[in-house]
């Protein structure tokens, strides 16, 4: 049980990490959104983000004996110790690019959390319940957005499809399952996110049907998330995230 | 004017809870009513004002010309025999 | 025709002395004034200048607070933040759509703000250095906003008055979140007690201009009132926000930059309030005209965000005209 401890654990913060690193990008978008409208909704799908990522390193911490707070978890590892997939890490390019980014990752995480809801953990499966409700709204809200640009003007075409081509290399790492998390599947405590690749590939056609978009093969995938290996710009990211908690260490904010 | 292409304007109604109508609550710009109907539960639904949101194309709505109000109106300010109160009753018969 | 909004509505009146008359008759009953009721030109005129330069103030007003975003230093701090900013997109959204109701198009209000014809509050026009500005901005700059805005909740136009209920019940958050988080400053270590009284010094007398002019020198203020738009003077406004915060600093052991400051048992008909160093009003009128730090940061920012926006914009129109189009060809 120590063990499956120690893989929750980490798992979660996985997890949470994803969340925590999608919905800082999508924050950067704050006051800058292309009409006043989306300067809501976009907000709203970070503040979605970022509590599920608060649920699950509370979660974690509490797991992991209490030693560490969700602030810890968050602002005070290193690089390699994050383990988002580089897909959510990815730096904003334009409105289609952060469509097509949250539309995937969503797309993932619906069925994810779909079959956690019987998850043998309580308090996961508890988490699940109230993101299931969330991520089903991003995938429509950024479905219709590029279903919208896709089949817009030739300039919201081609760009969405720039987004295509340079994000779905990213996608594969979502379903790659880690050997160290495979005894919680066994247990019932998560799905096998292998598994889900059908499933969010149904959802990606029939969005890209609608948007006259063609889904890409993917010769050369990118990965390295999940193993601590991250982008260039991802150290940035973290500079910006971490930058008062490692100018005044142990302060009270 | 402006040389920016106008998105549409529409109104939004707002239903609290089940049992209540349908309440104005103000309106947003989309280019059409599933984009309408999203951003209006994204603007005005943040905390938790309603569970049903009806939004109307701002030009859809026909209204009363208001230099008409008094014809329109004023004449039902006299007909005080449409309320309970114009009727006489013993008190003995209670609350009717 | 008569919609809640009016764009490309004749709204042209006859004013003569009587309509006038009567039209301040209906105000000093405090009959409520609707988009479609007939008013003078220069009520339209007024409350398009004011709540269109309110609506822009919220939208510069994301600027300052959403450059702290990313770099919030807790996650508690980091969702706080970021739904106050997007309040204030909303609470743009709730005005520029009251201002619509009077005939301008939100487009054009946007093309006045971008042109830099249109104004917008200078408070924004200040930067925000460091993680205590974002405290001092939601304890004085919404506290000073919340001054303005409550009397507005009672404003003669309808559609205004039923904007500022709603942002006024948003906006309670706020004020407590700043206050709050300074607390939380003066509290903590050295370092964070002078981060927290150096963004006070900064930020405390560009509130108190956030009230604009002195009575004396404004020159908006008495039609304004004789309408009902506005309830009270901007000098009786900034003494009621001086008499307000001058103690909640005091609660939490900053001290107030001013050192004119003191309390005047005489003041307000002897219920006594705090007299006040003098504004400098060379420096607000300074960055109103448009040479304070970030006057051109700001612009330029929403600019760019709206002109890398219009493809979106055009995209989603197009998008909505093919629908149509294949809806009608099938």
């Amino acid at each position: 049980m120590a063990g499956n401890n120690t893989q929750l654990v980490s798992m979660l913060v996985q997890i949470a990490d994803d969340h925590l690193i999608l919905g800082h990008r999508l924050s950067e978008w704050c006051g800058h959104a292309p009409m006043l409208e989306e300067d809501l909704s976009m907000p709203n799908m970070a503040l979605d983000l970022i509590g599920q990522a608060r649920q699950l390193y509370t979660l974690a911490a509490e797991l992991e004996g209490g030693q560490r707070t969700e602030d810890d978890l968050a602002y005070l590892r290193s690089d390699r110790e994050y383990r988002n997939c580089l897909l959510v890490e990815k730096g904003n390019v334009d409105f289609a690019h952060t469509m097509l980014k949250q539309f995937y990752f969503a797309a993932f995480m619906k069925p994810f959390w779909q079959q956690s809801l019987n998850s043998t953990h309580k308090a996961f499966a508890a988490i699940a319940g109230k993101a299931v409700k969330e991520i089903s709204y991003h995938i429509r809200h950024c479905g219709e957005w590029i279903i919208r640009l896709g089949d817009g003007t030739e300039e919201s075409a081609a760009r969405t499809r720039a987004a295509v081509a340079e994000l779905h290399p990213y996608t594969q790492e979502l379903f790659w399952m880690d050997p160290r998390h495979r005894s919680l599947v066994t247990s019932g405590v998560i799905p096998d996110v292998s598994l889900i690749a059908s499933d969010w590939q149904s959802t990606v056609d029939r969005v890209f049907r609608e948007a006259r978009l063609s889904v890409p093969d993917v010769e050369y995938p990118l990965s390295g998330g999940r193993e601590g290996r991250h982008t260039e710009e991802f150290g940035l990211l973290l500079a910006e995230l971490q930058y008062m908690q490692r100018t005044y260490p142990g302060a009270q904010w | 004017m402006s040389s920016e292409p106008m998105i549409p304007l529409w109104e939004v109604f707002i239903r609290p809870r089940n049992g209540l109508h349908h309440k104005h609550v103000g309106s947003l710009h989309a280019a059409d009513s599933e984009m309408a109907v999203q951003a209006a539960r994204d603007v005005y639904t943040r905390r938790e004002e309603g569970n049903s949101v009806w939004v109307v194309r701002a030009e859809d709505i026909v209204a009363s010309d208001p230099s008409r109000s008094e014809e329109n109106f004023d004449p039902a300010a006299d007909k005080v025999y449409r309320h309970p109160s114009f009727y006489d009753i013993p008190d003995e018969v209670g609350h009717m | 025709m008569y919609s809640q909004g009016l764009l490309g509505a004749n709204t042209d009146t006859d004013e003569t002395e009587d309509f006038l008359a009567a039209f301040q008759a209906r105000i000093d009953a405090e009959e409520k004034i609707e988009p479609n009721d007939p008013m003078p030109a220069a009520y339209r005129k007024t409350l398009i200048r004011m709540i269109s330069q309110h609506a822009h103030s919220e939208i510069v007003g994301m600027l300052p607070e959403g450059n702290w975003i990313t770099r919030a230093p807790s996650l508690r701090r980091k969702v706080a933040l970021l739904a106050k900013v997007q309040d204030e997109g909303g609470h743009g959204l709730y005005l520029y759509s009251a201002a619509e109701t009077l005939g301008v198009s939100r487009e054009q209000l946007t093309e006045e703000l971008l042109s830099g014809k249109a104004k917008y509050s200078s408070i924004f026009n200040y930067p925000t250095p460091t993680w205590a500005d974002i405290g001092a901005i939601g304890w004085l700059v919404d506290g000073a906003a919340i001054m303005n805005q409550v009397p507005l909740c009672r404003c003669s136009y309808g559609p205004y008055a039923r904007a500022m209920i709603r942002v006024c019940k948003e906006e309670s958050f706020h004020q407590r979140q700043g206050y709050e988080l300074m607390r939380k400053l003066t509290r903590g270590t050295d370092e964070q007690k002078a981060m927290a009284q150096d963004a006070l010094n900064r930020w405390w007398w560009p509130s108190l201009m956030m009230f604009g002019p002195s009575d004396t020198d404004s020159q908006h203020s008495d039609q304004s009132m004789k309408w009902k738009i506005k309830r009270f003077t901007n000098d009786e406004l900034r003494q009621k926000f001086v008499d307000a915060t001058v103690p909640q600093a005091e609660l939490i052991g900053l001290t107030m930059p001013d050192e004119h400051l003191s309390w005047n048992e005489s003041k307000n008909n002897g219920e006594g309030g705090y007299d006040f160093g003098e504004i400098d009003w060379d420096e607000f009128w300074r960055v109103v005209k448009g040479h304070g730090m970030m006057n051109k940061d700001r612009i330029a920012t929403r600019k760019k965000a709206w002109d890398d926006g219009a493809w979106v914009r055009e995209a989603a129109l197009a998008h909505a005209r093919k629908t149509r189009e294949r809806k009608e060809a099938a």
